[in-house]
């Protein structure tokens, strides 16, 4: 396997070819799809340890300390309290809970939670392709 | 390959920390699942052991046993980990019969089915 160490691309875009290497815990997305989603991935590391309130699309409406999310979307909450807590009595005694990133509809933040002008400078990187 | 430390397991969104601890799981048909976690994956599939459903009507509730039970990860809307300390459910919710929970069901959902029916002939009228 003398080839073994050889960079190889993992795409290509109009700017070049995409290697496969790690920086600091960051690595390359793999496509240009999921290049899209890191930003909201890194924005929402970025809200860790934020309260923030979770609307489900089954309408249930939890607020909590985010305490992680993953690369789907999905969140962890930590001492957690349901909205409307008189429709939804099986909710008491939950205090931490994972929710599916899938099944969310609105995130929503603190006031003070996001720099708007990174997130923007940020999302102008993106669309011009990293 | 090495496994992950403790603190790393906590810090981390994946099920690891609720592992062999009773979850409520609610799907996306709002079936509540109360078991305990022991087997889990990155799409969220999950193993519940002594898997139970429970039903609430009004303040009527019952806990129908299942099983061992594998839940495909699509269906899966939230996993809460349930704190023992505090009460499961309100304290004037009384705990009845598989049986008498099944007719409470049905008894509910002919009640939609009549308001829905009563609308539809009515609703010739126009209203709100």
């Amino acid at each position: 396997m003398a080839n073994a160490k050889r960079w190889t691309p993992l795409f290509r875009n109009k700017r070049g070819l995409f290697f496969s290497r790690r920086i600091r815990g960051f690595s390359f997305p793999r496509n240009e799809n999921e290049a899209k989603k890191m930003l909201f991935f890194s924005y929402f590391k970025e809200l860790v340890g934020k309260q923030v309130t979770v609307e489900l699309k089954n309408d249930l409406a939890i607020t909590g300390k985010l305490h992680s999310v993953d690369q789907y979307l999905n969140i962890k909450l930590e001492n957690t309290r349901v909205v409307d807590e008189e429709k939804y009595p099986h909710m008491m005694s939950v205090r931490n809970c994972f929710i599916r990133g899938s099944v969310v509809r609105y995130v929503q933040l603190p006031p003070d939670g996001v720099d708007i002008e990174i997130l923007h400078d940020a999302t102008r990187r993106e669309a011009r392709g990293g | 390959m090495s496994w992950a430390g403790a603190e790393d397991i906590f810090l981390s969104t994946s099920l690891a920390s609720y592992l062999d601890k009773k979850l409520l799981v609610l799907l996306r048909d709002g079936r509540k699942l109360l078991g305990i976690l022991r087997s889990f994956d990155q799409f969220a599939n999950a193993v519940l052991e002594g898997a139970c459903e429970r039903v609430i009507v009004g303040d009527l509730y019952c806990d129908i046993p299942l099983g061992l039970y594998v839940i495909r990860g699509e269906n899966v809307v939230l996993i809460g980990e349930l704190d023992l300390e505090r009460e499961e459910l309100p304290a004037q919710m009384t705990r009845v019969s598989s049986a008498e929970i099944k007719r409470a069901q049905k008894a509910e959902r002919d009640a939609t089915d009549l308001k829905g029916s009563m609308r539809k002939r009515m609703e010739f009228l126009d209203l709100d």
